[in-house]
């Protein structure tokens, strides 16, 4: 298993070396892109002193923008590995400052909502599946339709109408309340986790649906294995078939899935953050994509990269730990 | 349009309406055996015969399913006698292995039910469990314990996340909690032992991916015969496996039915097999069991036309026939079985008697039973077999 996962990681600097230089040719293309903005800005200031195409090779030459592609690569490449990830055009700050200030934010958000939605759906899924074609199994299976096809900004407005505008519970957006600096250390993270209260619960509504079906899905398939058929035969009685015996095979599909998604907790929920005005990294990167800033959305994006590729890691070294017939070699 | 009318289609109204009567029909079947747990006096019977391990009394199962009421299994009669082996032989979906899991009560409920006739089980002190009355809890201890069974595809009959030892123990265990783990592995690798397999301490620790399809036959045999039970089933034991390993694993079941004292229900379709093991043969078709008697009396003075039909299409050695005989016809609808003999339209001996309502079973001698007016002179008429009518269920 050791030397899989190293071969594995040796690809995986592989394939990211050739992903981060596809996004920075893209980020280096783009039209209307931070330089070109500011030039144009700079020129069209009254009392300018230089025209825009002074001010663009000026500023070219300040943000390092004038190695060409290949070039500003490598450069970024090299103080990217020696832990330089640079200063965020857009924020003014070291890029890491950036994103220490704003992902534990999208990951107390994801954390949140991946415990509930796991806690809700499999046992969900599993009554539905024991059940199947009973009203128990009808009504979770509309239900989880229900939540997989309305989209995040609808059930987001929902539930401010209903939570804040209606019953007046919870602030419709923002992340803190007014008296937030009277209150004390733990009064104020109480005031933050109630800010937290709805972009949890429609994380956690949008994605019940999509596991609810997938662990009902394969949990029927499971029961009407013949395994199961001859755990009942030995006299098992019905409790432990399910819960032991079918439900350690329904583990081996989820486990993979679940453990692969475990790093998009740091991913960040754009819309969710949007409509909710928290200051998380979905929202930051977005921010910054739009406004042509290279070394964040680098940081952002390569940051992305590895935890995608480790989550393929994980869910394959996991599929290894859980199914006995899966060998690593 | 009236005329092209098949007798498979069926309007959604129809559906509609066979839907609701099926939820309304399981719906009480399963809340009166939810009742049945209250009382064992309407569990607990009388062995009609006390030598009998088990007897089926004009059992009916049926399916209720959405294109209407399937009779898999419709009025069987047999017995399986103590230390014997009983072959069910007739072809696919004729209701062999809906008997056997009636039985073992492991039918897809709520759609499977068995609605009617008594499947007595010796209890071994003159009373007996009639299975189809049978609460959970006291099948549960049943199964594994008293009554087990081993089924056709060993690929997949094992779990596999969990080792061989581990899947062994359990049924043990399971049966035994007074055993300690020491003693439980002791008994399993002493099990595995004698179906066979040679490195037991290795396989002990091993995956089910990791044995052959024989080996996890064997397996399955030695999970099913841990708690030493009265009755073995073994749903077509050997159609997934290979002919030398066929014939190893018969073998195996015959000499450890002796050493464990056990019956067996082998249930097959090879004819070949029965003749080697059964004492006793049931020859079922479309649910219904047509002909009975012991081994002998089948193979050498067959009476049914299904069953002399049955005996021609198997190759003999050294004779050579240009073709292989085969039954005209086929099966009659399971959801619309016709009131006459089932196999009359098939039939080549047809008489007069045949038009009327189907055959009653006819005694031929103390154990050969068949259902066919050709004996109607000759034999015992007995009884005719009783088919249950849904629509006074509800």
């Amino acid at each position: 298993m050791a030397k899989y996962t190293i071969k594995r990681l040796l690809y995986s600097v592989l394939i990211l070396f050739f992903v981060m230089f596809i996004i920075y040719i893209l980020m280096y293309n783009m039209p209307m892109g931070y330089v070109e903005t500011k030039a144009r800005e700079l020129a069209s200031r009254p009392g300018a002193t230089k025209t825009y195409t002074e001010w663009l090779a000026d500023l070219n030459a300040q943000y390092g923008m004038d190695k060409g592609v290949v070039g500003g690569y490598f450069t970024w490449l090299k103080s990217a590995l020696t832990g330089n990830w640079g200063d965020s055009w857009v924020w003014t700050v070291p890029v890491t400052q950036e994103f220490h200030d704003t992902v534990w934010y999208s990951f107390a958000l994801g954390l949140i909502s991946f415990i509930f939605e796991i806690i809700i759906a499999i046992p969900l899924g599993i009554t539905a599946a024991k059940k199947q074609y009973s009203f128990t199994d009808y009504f979770t299976t509309v239900v989880a339709m229900i939540c997989i096809s309305m989209p995040t900004f609808f059930i987001a407005t929902l539930l401010k109408y209903i939570f804040s505008v209606k019953l007046g519970w919870f602030d419709l957006s923002g992340m803190q309340g007014r008296n937030y600096m009277n209150l004390s250390d733990f009064g104020k993270f109480l005031d933050v986790a109630k800010h937290f209260v709805l972009p949890s619960i429609t994380l956690i509504i949008i994605s019940i649906g999509g596991l609810m079906r997938y662990t009902r899905t394969n949990m029927l398939e499971v029961l009407n294995s013949d395994y199961i058929r001859t755990a009942r035969a030995k006299g098992v009685p019905e409790k432990k078939v399910i819960n032991y015996h079918a439900f350690r095979n329904t583990l081996i599909p989820l486990v993979t899935t679940l453990g692969g998604s475990l790093p998009g907790l740091f991913a960040g929920a754009l819309i969710t953050e949007t409509l909710f005005a928290i200051r998380g990294i979905g929202f930051a990167s977005f921010a910054s994509m739009t406004r042509g800033d290279i070394p964040f959305i680098m940081f952002y994006l390569a940051f992305i990269s590895i935890l995608t590729l480790l989550g393929n890691l994980i869910s394959d070294l996991l599929y290894a730990v859980v199914d006995p017939r899966v060998r690593l070699s | 349009m009236a005329e092209k009318k098949k007798s498979s289609y069926i309007s959604g109204k129809e559906s509609r309406k066979i839907t609701r009567f099926n939820r309304r029909v399981t719906k009480k079947l399963e809340s009166e055996r939810a009742d049945a747990n209250k009382d064992p006096k309407l569990y607990t019977t009388v062995m009609k015969n006390p030598q009998n391990v088990v007897e089926f009394d004009n059992v009916c199962t049926y399916f209720f399913t959405d294109v209407g009421v399937v009779k898999a299994v419709d009025g069987v009669n047999f017995d399986v006698p103590r230390n014997s082996t009983v072959g069910i032989v007739g072809e696919s979906g004729c209701g062999k292995s809906v008997t056997s899991l009636s039985l073992m009560q492991l039918l897809a409920r709520p759609s499977g039910q068995t609605v009617g006739g008594e499947i007595r089980f010796n209890k071994g002190d003159g009373t007996a469990y009639n299975i189809v009355n049978t609460p959970n809890a006291i099948m549960e201890h049943l199964r594994g314990n008293n009554i087990s069974m081993i089924f056709q595809e060993p690929m997949t009959a094992l779990n596999p996340v969990f080792r061989i030892g581990a899947q062994v123990d359990e049924v043990t265990k399971l049966h035994n909690p007074e055993m300690t783990d020491e003693q439980v592995k002791a008994r399993t690798l002493e099990m595995l032992e004698l179906v066979g397999i040679a490195n037991k301490e290795g396989v002990y620790n091993m995956y089910p991916h990791e044995l052959s399809g024989g080996m996890r036959q064997r397996i399955c045999i030695a999970i099913a015969l841990a708690c030493s039970p009265t009755l073995i089933i073994a749903d077509e034991p050997t159609t997934a496996l290979d002919v030398t390993i066929q014939a190893q694993i018969l073998e195996l079941l015959q000499d450890l039915k002796d050493k464990l004292n056990s019956s067996i229900m082998l249930i097959t379709h090879d004819l070949g097999v029965v003749a080697g093991m059964a004492d006793y043969v049931v020859v079922m078709y479309a649910g219904r069991v047509i002909e009975k008697g012991t081994a002998e009396e089948i193979f050498h003075r067959p009476c049914h036309p299904y069953t002399i039909g049955l005996m021609k299409s198997k190759p003999v050695v050294g004779q050579k026939v240009k073709k292989l005989y085969n039954i005209p016809g086929s099966v009659p609808n399971p959801v619309s079985m016709p009131d006459y003999c089932y196999f009359r339209d098939r039939c080549e001996m047809c008489c007069e008697q045949c038009q009327g309502e189907y055959p009653p079973e006819i005694k031929l001698s103390a154990t050969h039973f068949v259902s066919c007016y050709r004996y109607y002179d000759e034999g015992t008429v007995m009884g005719y077999p009783k088919s249950v009518n849904v629509e006074e269920l509800l």
